[in-house]
């Protein structure tokens, strides 16, 4: 009776058996079958997207000279399991480096706070950007350092000292940059300053990428599939920039010594013939490892030489500014070619005296501009914003005025292809009744009209007033880049911007920018060759005048459109004019003729003393 | 009778060839899974390359070979050795065990393993086929009872406890926890049923307390853990009364008058099911629902652990009071039961609280309850993930990624099953469990039809056996049971496991194969 009770418990142990066994196939089912997020995670795991760096375009001038291109460099690996009995000394002597520098490397590596993906299995960077030279010294070596392996990469080079503020530079990403694109990852390169910045879109190319199987470890295992899912890196594109290399060479070598800038623009395209920011650097010493040093020196130079004085400095354009005063004096009606005003020794009126140099008295405009007479622009100026049949208010004249200066690209960032520009400063009405809590006159701001009081613009907006002089009316936003490789430019940069002037006041202030060259302030600038158009400007400020120069050549069918604006260089006439024939004899004739070169030399062996420059 | 007599009895016709198939599809199995766990990817995947000596599919192989031949020696073997050398054999194996830890070298802090030549043994193997025939023996002596009899009761632990002892001194934690299996056998043999529920509801309470404790319900200050062992005792109360004072079950065991016995019985389970249970519910959402919170985040304002307590105890009381009032002294049993529940689970929390911190690590890791501290459930994540990667049909043999590449640990032997599952899928992995269950009910079937408890007690201790090696095994990889490292039979690389479990089953085949010898 017992035994069959008990032999009835064969069923508890039979049932328990059943149910575990059901438990555990509903389990599989759930695991299995009910999701796939298991065989998600399981991809993530084991497959891994290896990138595969594109090759960066290469940048040429507009004759073809190659400016930038890649050069092999080498980084040193290590795989920390595997580097094992190696003799550091020998490794530091081969790689000139000490060992206090190899243990806190070795460190550093193993600190998984500061490298995050470190495995020992896995190779990790040691040293980086090795150049051939460093490199064919350790490689003989190699052999003796076990787990230490060379990765080859490839690192921007360039061909020459020139340039440097144009062209910028590559660095590595920083986290702003990740979480703007998620194109980057940790450790990608990118364009940091200038074109390599701007145009970093068509430069860096599409990464490739294989699929590796990865084991626990992250050893690499083998292609996954045997290579179907992989996508080869699509290199970036080459890019031809606007620039005349020989006219950049000439630019930089006359502005050695100074500060300031040049900028030269081709009138009918609106491309950028050069652009000099001075002082600069050697874009070759802005590559490898020394990047970062480099940087932070030149970032702590007190001359600033990482501006690009060219788009970021914005200085008070002086005299050159007349041009555009007597364009929206006459397109307004306030005076004709034939009007002319007194000038004794200046402007005086009313107790206001804005002071002028000896010159026959009165004149009408062409004269005025040839002798860039600040009586004639400050009576125009005054009549303009006083005019009551024309404004009903000062406030709607000096807006009218304020339209004429935003149409001929002031005031506003112009849009160049580069990044940082500056937008310099065109008042409104309403900035003056801010200032003057709406009790201004014509008389107030009278100074704006000469290019001095709040009136600032970029070299590079200078430049393009010259442009626009020379088109009689119109102009291309200035630009740097020619071409892209398989690509057509920004639709900005090849439609004309007309401004609210007409053609035939253009005409009479060329006849002006010719009188100043040929009998005015830009004497200098004269020569056989062709006619030239200028301009001179002397912008006061706190210390010494600026030196400006604007102007165009040849008058009919100008090639070349300049601004040069020279730092403390005093008078228009000292630096300014000088430097700009120079250049446009460059450019325009392809050459310096001897007397010119022998000029050229004197010029870029003067330096202008800036003391303790700060600002 | 007379043409049985006449047809001469070869083992051929009387062995149970259904379980040696079920075996040998076990061990194909098996080795398809060793070869998908230890390939590494790139190599060759034809069958001779996978067979090569030097791999470990070709060891692999090896072993499989050598354990058909182990069997198939048992099998030719007189099955009168195995009674007449029981003790023996147990003693020997007790003697190897104790010299282990002597001759042994270490790997991976575990002191089981002696190495004769190149091979490398793990006695505590061995000693689960010993220990089986030791009890069996035993407990087939004549006039044998454990119903009833203490001492006998005493005896059968002891000869389960020492091995485990020996083994634990090994440090071999988790081979040493498959002999508490071997309760399973006791309990159909005769032990009472009470006994292997007060100690599965032991182990339940600890285990579910401490993996719970941390976890807070609703967000608020009451541990889970405590909520949830509250309960149990509660629900396992309610069954033990249901099972052992019910009014037909004390008649037809004498043990109360039935018409009292019905008033008390509904009262008891009043008490348990109403005012308990109910009453537990009602804290919970009196303080859900009516209190304030606290916290934003928090549904839960203040700790109900106490008052949960209190109701548990004035549960006991009442029971208490209901036996001894009806004289049916089995609700004090019971009343005692869920007073001893408590104090089992309050010792074993304080005491773990009262550890230093890497103490208290040990502790957890120890009932598989936390791994080691730099990778918190990383092999039971790793796991769910190959297997759950695998789908419906599997990646195909040889395709898996997630074992080949290492990440699952203890890919070849404690974790196999995870092969099954990501090469083979649903139907591979579901179609093992399968297999398994059915060589379980089959062993069940053969155990039953021994017409003497030598063979019955046996057949059992390898049921027992195998039940708890793929309960704890696969359910560890399916994430459902505590990490316990043991091997998963006739999977599971190595030679050792691989003979232990041939031992096992074969002496049974052939304990099988002589039944009707003996009967005449």
């Amino acid at each position: 009776m017992a035994d069959v009770h008990l032999s009835n418990r064969k069923f508890v142990l039979g049932t328990s058996a059943v149910l575990v066994v059901i438990i555990y196939i509903v389990r599989l089912f759930t695991l299995q079958l009910m999701s796939d997020d298991y065989a998600r995670r399981a991809d993530s795991n084991a497959l891994m997207r290896r990138i595969q760096f594109p090759a960066r375009g290469a940048i040429t001038d507009r004759r073809g000279k190659l400016l930038v291109y890649n050069q092999p460099a080498y980084d040193i690996m290590v795989v920390m399991r595997e580097q094992v009995g190696v003799d550091t000394l020998d490794l530091c002597q081969s790689l000139g480096i000490d060992t206090t520098w190899y243990h806190r490397r070795m460190a550093e590596i193993k600190d998984r706070y500061r490298n995050p993906g470190y495995s020992p299995h896995t190779p990790q960077l040691f040293m980086s950007q090795l150049s051939v030279e460093e490199f064919s010294n350790f490689q003989e070596k190699l052999f003796r350092f076990p787990g230490f392996y060379i990765q080859k990469r490839s690192i921007r080079q360039y061909t020459g000292p020139y340039a440097a503020h144009i062209i910028g530079d590559v660095g590595e990403v920083n986290p702003a940059d990740i979480e703007a694109d998620d194109y980057y990852r940790s450790g990608d390169y990118i364009g940091k300053q200038g074109v390599e910045r701007s145009y970093e879109r068509q430069l860096r190319g599409i990464k490739g990428s294989e699929i590796v199987l990865r084991d626990v470890h992250g050893r690499i295992k083998g292609r996954y599939q045997d290579g179907r899912f992989d996508q080869r890196p699509i290199p970036g594109k080459n890019l031809v920039l606007s620039i005349d290399l020989e006219l950049q060479k000439l630019g930089e070598r006359l502005m050695r010594g100074k500060l300031g800038s040049i900028v030269a623009i081709e009138p009918a395209t609106g491309e950028i013939l050069c652009m000099v920011s001075a002082p600069s650097y050697d874009p070759r010493t802005m590559v490898g490892r020394q990047r970062g040093k480099k940087h932070r020196e030149l970032s702590l130079d007190p001359m600033k030489p990482l501006l690009n004085r060219a788009i970021m400095g914005q200085y008070p354009p002086g005299s050159t500014f007349k041009t555009s005063q007597a364009l929206t004096f006459l397109q307004e009606g306030i005076i004709t070619p034939q009007t002319s005003f007194s000038c004794s020794h200046g402007f005086h009126f009313k107790g206001l005296t804005v002071g002028c140099h000896g010159h026959p008295s009165p004149l009408p405009l062409v004269p005025a501009i040839g002798t860039s007479c600040n009586g004639y622009f400050c009576w125009g100026l005054y009549y303009m914003l006083g005019n009551r049949t024309q404004f009903h208010s000062t406030q709607e004249a000096m807006t009218c005025w304020k339209d004429h200066m935003v149409a001929m690209g002031f005031g506003y960032k112009l849009g160049v292809d580069l990044p940082g520009e500056k937008r310099g400063l065109i008042p409104n009405a309403a900035y003056y009744d801010k200032a003057y809590k709406g009790s201004w006159t014509g008389l107030t701001v009278i100074s704006i009209s000469i290019g001095q009081g709040e009136v600032t613009l970029t070299p590079l907006q200078i430049a393009n007033l010259g442009a626009t002089i020379a088109n009689r009316g119109w102009f291309i936003t200035p630009h740097i880049v020619r071409e892209i490789q398989g690509e057509d430019l920004d639709t900005l940069y090849t439609q004309r911007r007309y401004t609210r002037v007409s053609p035939v006041h253009y005409e009479t202030v060329v006849e002006g920018m010719q009188r100043a060259v040929e009998g005015g302030t830009c004497r200098s600038a004269k020569n056989p060759w062709y006619v030239t158009c200028g301009k001179t400007g002397t912008a006061q400020n706190r210390g010494h005048d600026h030196s400006v120069f604007m102007g165009f050549a040849p008058r009919d069918n100008p090639q070349i459109a300049i601004a040069v604006y020279v730092e403390n260089g005093g008078w228009g006439a000292n630096y300014g004019v000088p430097l700009g024939a120079l250049m446009m004899e460059q450019y325009i004739n392809g050459h310096l003729s001897p007397e010119s070169e022998a000029k050229a030399e004197t010029f870029a062996n003067k330096t202008i003393d800036y003391g303790s420059y700060a600002r | 009778m007379a043409a049985m007599r006449d047809k001469p009895k070869t083992i051929f016709t009387s062995i149970d060839w259904f379980t040696i198939l079920l075996y040998l599809l076990l061990l194909a199995f098996g080795w398809m899974s060793i070869c998908g766990a230890c390939y590494e990817y790139g190599e060759p995947k034809d069958i001779l390359s996978l067979a090569s000596l030097g791999t470990r599919t070709g060891m692999q192989l090896v072993w499989i070979g050598s354990s058909m031949v182990l069997g198939a020696v048992i099998l030719m073997l007189d099955d009168r050795i195995f009674d007449t050398f029981a003790y023996f054999i147990y003693a020997a194996l007790l003697l190897l065990l104790l010299a282990t830890p002597f001759l042994a070298h270490d790997i991976k802090g575990s002191m089981s393993w002696i190495k004769i030549g190149s091979f490398s043994l793990q006695p505590a193997e061995f000693a689960k086929f010993a220990t089986a025939l030791v009890l069996a023996k035993f407990m087939s002596g004549y006039g044998f009872r454990l119903e009833g009899s203490w001492r006998n009761m005493a005896i059968c632990m002891a000869l389960i406890v020492a091995p485990m002892a020996l083994i634990v001194l090994q440090k071999e934690t988790g081979s040493a926890l498959v002999y508490f299996s071997l309760l399973l056998m006791l309990y159909r043999e005769g032990m009472p049923g009470s006994v292997l529920f007060t100690g599965i509801s032991a182990v339940t309470y600890v285990v579910v307390g401490l993996r719970f404790a941390d976890v807070m319900v609703l967000s608020g200050t009451t541990s889970l853990g405590v909520l949830l062992v509250m309960l149990l005792i509660v629900v396992f109360v309610a069954g033990l009364i249901f099972a052992y004072a019910r009014p037909s079950v004390l008649q037809r065991e004498n043990a109360g008058e039935s018409r009292a016995a019905a008033h008390t019985y509904r009262l008891a389970l009043i008490s348990t099911l109403g005012l308990a249970l109910g009453g537990m519910a009602f804290v919970v959402g009196v303080a859900h629902f009516w209190f304030p919170r606290v916290q934003p985040m928090s549904w839960l304002p203040f700790d109900v652990a106490p008052l949960l307590v209190v109701i548990c105890g004035a549960l006991i009381l009442r029971l208490l009071w209901i036996g001894l009032s009806s004289h049916i002294y089995r609700y004090v049993y019971i009343a005692l039961f869920a007073f001893g529940s408590m104090a089992v689970f309050f010792s074993a929390h304080t005491l773990v609280d009262h550890l230093a911190p890497h103490q208290r690590t040990r502790v957890m890791v120890l009932l598989g309850l936390e791994e080691d501290p730099n990778g918190v459930g990383y092999n039971q994540i790793q796991s769910k993930i190959a297997i759950g990667s695998g789908g419906l049909e599997g990646k195909g043999f040889l395709n898996g990624t997630q074992t080949k590449l290492k990440y699952v640990p203890e890919q070849e032997t404690d974790f196999i099953f995870c092969t099954v599952g990501e090469e083979q899928g649903f139907i591979g992995s579901a179609a093992v469990l399968v297999l398994f269950l059915l060589l379980l009910l089959r062993l069940i079937y053969l155990a039953e039809r021994q017409p003497y408890a030598f063979g019955r007690v046996y057949g059992y201790c390898v049921f027992s056996v195998f039940f708890f090696h793929v309960l704890i095994n696969i359910g560890m990889v399916l994430g459902l049971m505590p990490v316990i490292g043991i091997p998963l039979p006739f999977f599971s690389y190595g030679g050792s496991s691989l003979w232990g479990f041939t031992l096992l089953l074969f002496i049974f085949l052939r304990i099988d194969a002589g039944r009707i010898r003996m009967q005449r």
